[in-house]
């Protein structure tokens, strides 16, 4: 856009000079943005110091993120194959095994004199491993690694991505894995896109079966347990699967849900009629007025965490805390929003059902509650859409619910996976009542608000 | 059968045949059958949701580590259980003063955790955590509000025609408000060690999609005229934003901000609470230890600030854009 609009200088002086108001800004006009910038961006500096971020930054281990968040979409087999005394290599798996007993893994392959072949990815780039010598392919060249003593040594043309480390040799194939080569044992991560065992783990009779399997043995298979059909036993399996623990999971994540909703309706309940008391023209006493409202505001500002902590030490870890947490949080939150909207509605409804001699109860029936349910209801809603996600948060405290379970999982530090799949739960759950709440808000109320 | 006008008989509004027409009889009739029907469906929904909260109800109970009736008697002694020494140790716990029951156990090791400024002065530890929070909560209230200034803009229908455009930066805005931050706290933990910054991210991730929501249908809800003026003068984009739009909507963008900035306090002592420092780990251990008089001290220090920091936002709220857009607003939370 080079067509600048430009007047005449004399046109421009007439302008400056018949409307000064336009052209002449007071100082904080002027230059308030840009003192306030200044001010904000010495706050953020001097924050950036206080806090440290500088070292945090260059001393955080940004190798275990780049770990971390391959976790989250894919899995890493991690067998040790350790040397054995007569001159064989055996394998063993870590707790969380994937394969089961005896299985035929194509990338671990038995070899002549006892060792195993390691392949990553294609012929090219695998490890030979045998007891004295492990024979490192990259590129389809081959680099012997030679096991001496308490020491593994590889040969010095190397290339980079093979390399010593002290006693030991670490080959790393990018994402297809990598392998850490010591005197007694080689330590193999071998990387595989997806969940490893997502649907049964080893154990299951439904386990290493193709979807086209599974759907026939659903439909018109054999029972594979006489007992139970085929559907219900792969339920159960699905369920019991001991590396994901669905059952678990969904338990959990049916707590948070449970939190939110009882909290939220219990709340609800509780405010309703208190909002009427605290309104100060339906109750005319002004001591009840001022004692309500004070009592909403305690409820509310003692925050949600401090409500859901004092109850987890009364009745326990679990959703109960939870409910009460966000009860009493809700209930005071929800007490001065009613509270205001009742002190908002237009007499004259009132004013017209008392005057054909209604009782007190009546009179704010059909006099007030038809104008102010809607917004009752709207916010409501929103809060329950919102305790929807606070659930998980105070859950991690302790008040049940799959808070606690994601700390758990992150944890471990090896749990990734399981924390994604429980993200991914979450952002669903939370998706899915954002446009429940939508839908029924608007249905409720109409559109304009 | 009887006919409607002698059913109606009793009634105030029903009347005779001879006062109610029959069109008004037959208006009548049709608003009855309405009014049963709507009772007959309200009817079922409570019972439905009865059934719902009550089945909820037994859930929780039945997941809880401890049952709620069964519990309930004991409530009453974890609170007898949870009295100070003496209601001086809250001072003493608040303000790091030497307590005369000091037997070198955690409890009473309040002097121990002052933080010196100099040889002689220092900082109560739950004030320094409380400070802490605080500014965890205004970086990144500040951080992620200038972030959700810019993103707003691409995501109003009035503004971006591109729905492509439209549809990416909502949905990154949807993800981010819905992520669970405790969940990027630990994260980031995990790799950065413990400390604010978790917390800091986590918390201006969140505000960005909180905030970038409300911005954009502030901005959608503008009035169109200044922009159509800027545009029939040749403006580009960039300028139409900045002077049609954006004189607009700032005052209601601040008064979200202010608002999310008090909301963002809370939201650090939480995050605190599950590892990102501040005030929200010094509780959390406190009262888990069972330290009375911290755990009093540190409630009584987080009503203060909250109730302090209610009424300033509100004040300034007040101050810069008046009563109108002034209303309790942790709806869009």
């Amino acid at each position: 856009m080079s067509s600048v609009p430009t007047i005449h200088a004399s046109e421009r002086e007439r302008l400056r000079s018949q409307y000064p108001q336009v052209f002449h800004r007071s100082f904080m006009q002027r230059y308030g943005l840009v003192i306030g910038s200044g001010i904000v961006a010495v706050y953020l500096a001097i924050c950036f110091f206080a806090f440290n971020v500088g070292p945090a930054f260059m001393n955080g281990q940004w190798d275990r993120a780049s770990l971390y968040v391959q976790d989250w979409y894919s899995w890493r087999a991690q067998p040790r194959l350790r040397f054995q005394d007569d001159g064989t290599v055996k394998v063993q798996w870590s707790s969380r095994g994937q394969y089961a007993q005896g299985a035929d893994i194509f990338w671990l392959q038995p070899i002549d004199n006892g060792g195993y072949s390691v392949t990553y990815g294609s012929e090219g780039d695998r490890l030979d491993v045998t007891t004295g010598r492990v024979d490192v392919y990259v590129g389809g060249t081959v680099y012997p690694v030679t096991i001496s003593g308490d020491a593994a040594t590889v040969v010095a043309d190397a290339p980079s991505s093979i390399v010593q480390d002290g006693n030991k040799v670490v080959v790393n194939y990018g994402f297809e894995g990598q392998a850490e080569i010591r005197s007694g044992q080689v330590y193999v991560q071998r990387r595989f896109l997806g969940w490893a065992n997502f649907m049964f783990d080893p154990k299951s009779d439904f386990w290493g079966k193709s979807w086209g399997e599974l759907a026939a043995l659903a439909t018109f298979g054999e029972r594979l347990d006489p007992n139970r059909t085929n559907i219900r036993h792969m339920v159960d399996d699905f369920l019991g699967n001991s590396v994901w623990q669905h059952s678990d999971i969904l338990s959990k994540l049916l707590q948070t849900l449970v939190m939110a909703f009882v909290g939220t309706l219990l709340g609800t309940l509780f405010a309703f009629p208190l909002a009427f008391i605290a309104a100060r023209n339906i109750t005319r006493n002004r001591a009840a007025n001022w004692g309500m409202k004070r009592l909403f505001d305690f409820l509310r500002s003692v925050d949600m965490l401090i409500w859901a902590l004092f109850f987890t030490r009364s009745f326990g870890p679990g959703p109960i805390p939870g409910i009460a947490a966000i009860f009493f949080t809700d209930a005071g939150a929800l007490g001065k929003v009613y509270a205001e909207a009742v002190e908002n509605v237009d007499d004259k409804q009132r004013e017209g059902v008392k005057s054909v001699g209604a009782s007190p109860v009546i009179v704010n029936r059909f006099g007030v509650v038809p104008q102010v349910l809607p917004v009752f209801i709207s916010q409501s809603l929103y809060f329950w859409e919102s305790n929807t996600r606070s659930a998980t948060v105070i859950g991690a405290v302790g008040a049940g619910g799959i808070g606690l379970k994601l700390l758990e999982a992150m944890g471990t530090n090896a749990d990734w996976d399981k924390v994604a799949y429980m993200v991914l739960l979450i952002l669903l759950v939370v998706f899915v009542f954002d446009s429940i709440s939508n839908a029924l808000r608007s249905r409720l109320i109409g559109t304009q608000h | 059968m009887a006919t409607i006008s002698e059913q109606n008989s009793g009634s105030p509004l029903g009347g005779h045949g001879s006062r109610l027409g029959p069109a008004a009889s037959l208006m009548m009739q049709h608003y009855r059958q309405q009014l049963r029907t709507r009772r007959v469906y309200t009817a079922i929904s409570i019972v439905v949701f009865l059934a719902v909260l009550i089945a909820s109800l037994k859930f929780a109970n039945d997941a809880n580590a401890g049952k709620f009736f069964e519990r309930l008697p004991y409530f009453f002694d974890f609170i007898r259980s949870f009295v100070p020494d003496s209601p001086m140790e809250i001072v003493r716990a608040m303000f790091d003063l030497p307590s005369p029951y000091a037997d070198g156990s955690l409890k009473y090791n309040y002097t121990a955790d002052r933080h010196y400024i100099t040889d002689t002065l220092y900082i109560p530890n739950f004030i320094y955590q409380l400070v802490i929070t605080i500014n965890i909560a205004l970086v990144s209230t500040i951080i992620g509000a200038t972030l959700a200034f810019l993103l707003c803009f691409f995501a109003s229908t009035n503004l971006v025609g591109a729905g492509a455009t439209r549809f990416v930066v909502r949905r990154i805005m949807e993800v981010m408000r819905a992520f669970p931050e405790i969940v990027i706290a630990g994260l980031l933990t995990a790799i950065l060690s413990i400390g604010p910054i978790a917390a800091i991210i986590a918390i201006t991730v969140h505000t960005v999609g909180a905030l970038g929501k409300l911005f954009f249908e502030v901005v959608e809800n503008s009035d169109m005229k200044p922009d159509e003026g800027l545009r029939a003068a040749g403006a580009n984009w960039v300028e139409r934003v900045r002077f049609a739009i954006v004189p607009q909507v700032l005052p209601n963008f601040v008064s979200y901000t202010l608002l999310r900035a008090e909301i963002n306090v809370r939201a650090s002592t939480i995050i605190g609470a599950v590892g990102g420092g501040g005030i929200g780990e010094v509780f959390r251990l406190a009262i888990g230890r069972d330290h009375a008089a911290k755990t009093y001290a540190i409630i009584i220090l987080l009503l203060v600030s909250i109730i302090i920091i209610d009424q300033f936002s509100a004040w300034l709220r007040r101050r810069l854009i008046g009563q109108q857009s002034f209303e309790f607003g942790r709806g869009a939370a």
